[in-house]
C-alpha cells in the first residue's frame, strides 16, 4: 500500500529583493597576473636571462653575443637611424605588395562567388600556387623584372594573393543561406550585394586570411632581401642582417632579427587584434 | 465617356482582385541525382488584410510555396501574381521573416538592422530610415535595445527585431516562415499575441507558414491545408472565429480535431 503525505498547495507574494551585495574587488597583484600580456613578458625576461647566461658561459662574441650586447647594438642602430631607414625600405615594399595582393584576392574571390567559371579558375589557381612558397618564384621574377623592386613586389603579391583568396572564398561560401536571402529580399544585387552582405558576413574569414597573408608576405620579404637587397644601394632589414653577418658583426645580426620579430609582433598585436576587437568580436561573430 | 467607363471597370476589377494569387503552382527541387517535386498544382488566393496560413506536416512544400511567393524559387509551372503582376524575383514588397536567428546581419546594431532594408532598397535616406526604424522598434516594444548588437539579444527579441525590420518596409504581403518555431513555448505564445496586436493596429496582409495546428487557428483567419509529398491542397478552412479568447473551447478543439483528421487520415 502506498502512503503519501498530503502536500498543501500554496502561493506567495514576492517581496522586492534586497540590494545586491558588492563583490570584494580582486587583489591588485592578482588582477595583474590575470593578464596574458604580463605573463608573456615574464616568460620573455626569463628567456633573455637564459640567453645572457649561455652567452657568458660560451664566451664567444662572434658566435653568440649576449642579450645585453645585442640590445646595445639594436639601441645604437636605432638611435643613429640605420634600423629605422632599413625598416622603412622593407615596410614600404611590403605595403605595395600587400595592397596589390589584397585587391587582386578580393576581386578574384568576388568573381569566384558570383560566377561558376570564376570559381573554377580560382580554385585551380589556388591549388596550383598555394603549395608553392612565393620565394621560389624569386629567380624567375629576377629574370622577368630585373634586380629591383618589381621582382620583390611580384613575389609579395604571390605570398598574399593565394592564401587570402582561399580564405575569402571559403568565407563567402560560409555565409548562411538565410542571411543571403534576407539581403536579396531587400533587392540587393551584384556589387552592392557583395559589399553590403557577403563581405561583412565573411569578415572573420577575410581577416584571418589577411593575417596569414601578412605573415607570409613578411617572411617572404625578409627572405628575398637576404637574396639580394642592394638595389640602388638601399637595402631593407633582410639586407641589413646579411650585410652584418658578412662584416662579422653578430650582435647586429641579432639586432636585425629582433627588429623583424618585433615588427611582425607589433602588426599582429596592434593592427590585426585591434581590427578584430572593433569588428568581428564586437559583433559576436568570433570569440 | 467610354474611356472613363473602362478606367472605372479596371479600378473595380483591381478592387475585387485578390492581392496575391497563386495559380496551379508546381515547384521542384533539383538535387544532384534526382528532381524532387515539392508542390503539385497548388492554387489559393490571399485577400488584402488576410492572415493566411499554410499548414501541413513537414515535407508538404509549405516553405517552398512561401519561398516561391518571395521570389527565391522559380515555378516549374503555374504562376504567382501579386496585384495581378507575376512575381519573378525577390523584392522589398514581399518581406520574409525567417525562422532562423541569423537573418539579422550581426554587424549592425538593432536600429541599423531595422533601417537597413529601407536604405538598401533605396526607399528613403538614412535619416528618415532611422526615424522610421525607431518607431517600428517602439511598436514591437524594443526601443531600449536599439543600440545592442543582435548577438546580445534573446531568441524572442531577435524575432521581434525581424518582425520590426519587415513591418518597417510596409510590404504588400508580409511572409513568415515558421517564425516562432525555434522559440520556447512561453515566448512563442507571447509573440503570437504580439503579432495579432500588431495586425489589429496595422492591418497588414500576412502569409504565415506553420506546422502547428494550434498556431494556425490562433494566428490565421484562413487556413490552407496541404498534404505531403508533394504538397497538394487538401482543404481551405475559415479560422476567423478563433483567437486567444477561444483557445481551449469546445469549438476550437473540434476544429483542431477536424484539421488533424484532414491532415493525417488520407
Amino acid at each position: 500500500m502506498s502512503y503519501v503525505h498530503p502536500r498543501p498547495e500554496f502561493e506567495r507574494e514576492l517581496p522586492p529583493l534586497p540590494a545586491p551585495s558588492v563583490e570584494a574587488p580582486l587583489h591588485a597583484a592578482r588582477r595583474l597576473w590575470q593578464r596574458d600580456g604580463v605573463r608573456q613578458v615574464v616568460v620573455l625576461v626569463l628567456i633573455a636571462a637564459a640567453w645572457e647566461l649561455a652567452a657568458r658561459w660560451a664566451g664567444n662574441d662572434l658566435l653568440l653575443p649576449g642579450f645585453l650586447q645585442a640590445a646595445q647594438a639594436w639601441w645604437s642602430d636605432l638611435r643613429n637611424g640605420e634600423l629605422l631607414a632599413r625598416t622603412g625600405v622593407s615596410l614600404s615594399l611590403l605595403l605595395q605588395g600587400y595592397a596589390l595582393g589584397t585587391a587582386l584576392a578580393l576581386t578574384l574571390s568576388a568573381l569566384a562567388v558570383a560566377t561558376r567559371p570564376g570559381r573554377d579558375v580560382l580554385v585551380t589557381l589556388t591549388s596550383l600556387f598555394n603549395p608553392l612558397p612565393a620565394i621560389a618564384l624569386l629567380p624567375l621574377a629576377l629574370l622577368w623584372f630585373g634586380l629591383g623592386q618589381g621582382s620583390l613586389v611580384f613575389v609579395l603579391v604571390h605570398a598574399v594573393l593565394w592564401p587570402l583568396a582561399l580564405s575569402t572564398l571559403s568565407g563567402f561560401q560560409g555565409v548562411p543561406e538565410t542571411l543571403r536571402m534576407a539581403g536579396r529580399n531587400y533587392g540587393l544585387r551584384g556589387l552592392r550585394y557583395v559589399l553590403l552582405i557577403l563581405v561583412p558576413a565573411a569578415l572573420p574569414a577575410i581577416l584571418s586570411g589577411l593575417r596569414i597573408g601578412w605573415a607570409f608576405a613578411w617572411r617572404t620579404l625578409i627572405a628575398a632581401e637576404l637574396f639580394f637587397g642592394a638595389s640602388s644601394g638601399r637595402g631593407g632589414l633582410g639586407w641589413y642582417i646579411f650585410q652584418s653577418r658578412n662584416e662579422l658583426l653578430t650582435d647586429r645580426v641579432f639586432a636585425g632579427l629582433a627588429t623583424v620579430v618585433l615588427i611582425g609582433w607589433l602588426v599582429e598585436r596592434c593592427v590585426f587584434d585591434t581590427v578584430e576587437r572593433l569588428t568581428v568580436r564586437r559583433w559576436g561573430m568570433q570569440r | 465617356m467610354a474611356a472613363t467607363g473602362a478606367q472605372e471597370q479596371q479600378a473595380l476589377a483591381a478592387a475585387a482582385r485578390p492581392l496575391l494569387q497563386v495559380r496551379d503552382l508546381t515547384l521542384e527541387y533539383r538535387s544532384e541525382s534526382r528532381i524532387v517535386r515539392a508542390t503539385h498544382e497548388v492554387s489559393f488566393d490571399v485577400l488584402s488584410g488576410d492572415r493566411f496560413v499554410l499548414l501541413g506536416a513537414s515535407g508538404c512544400g509549405k516553405s517552398s510555396l512561401l519561398k516561391s511567393v518571395a521570389g527565391f524559387l522559380p515555378p516549374r509551372s503555374g504562376e504567382v501574381l501579386l496585384d495581378g503582376r507575376p512575381v519573378t524575383e525577390p523584392g522589398p514588397d514581399r518581406v520574409v521573416v525567417f525562422q532562423e536567428f541569423d537573418q539579422l546581419p550581426p554587424w549592425k546594431r538593432v536600429l541599423d538592422n531595422v533601417a537597413f532594408g529601407l536604405i538598401a532598397s533605396r526607399q528613403c535616406g538614412s535619416d528618415e530610415a532611422r526615424e522610421r526604424a525607431a518607431q517600428a522598434l517602439a511598436t514591437v516594444g524594443l526601443a531600449q535595445a536599439a543600440d545592442a548588437y543582435p548577438h546580445q539579444l534573446s531568441g524572442g527579441m531577435k524575432q521581434r527585431v525581424a518582425i520590426a525590420r519587415a513591418l518597417v518596409m510596409r510590404p504588400r504581403v508580409l511572409l513568415m516562415d515558421e517564425p516562432f518555431a525555434a522559440l520556447d513555448a512561453l515566448t512563442r505564445r507571447s509573440l503570437q499575441e504580439e503579432l495579432l496586436r500588431l495586425w489589429q493596429e496595422l492591418r497588414f496582409t500576412l502569409l504565415f507558414v506553420t506546422h502547428s495546428i494550434e498556431e494556425a487557428l490562433l494566428v490565421g483567419n484562413r487556413i490552407l491545408l496541404l498534404s505531403p509529398h508533394p504538397g497538394r491542397v487538401r482543404a481551405e478552412l475559415d479560422a476567423q472565429a478563433f483567437g486567444f479568447g477561444s483557445a481551449g473551447s469546445a469549438a476550437f478543439q473540434a476544429q483542431q480535431q477536424r484539421i488533424h483528421r484532414l491532415l493525417f487520415e488520407l
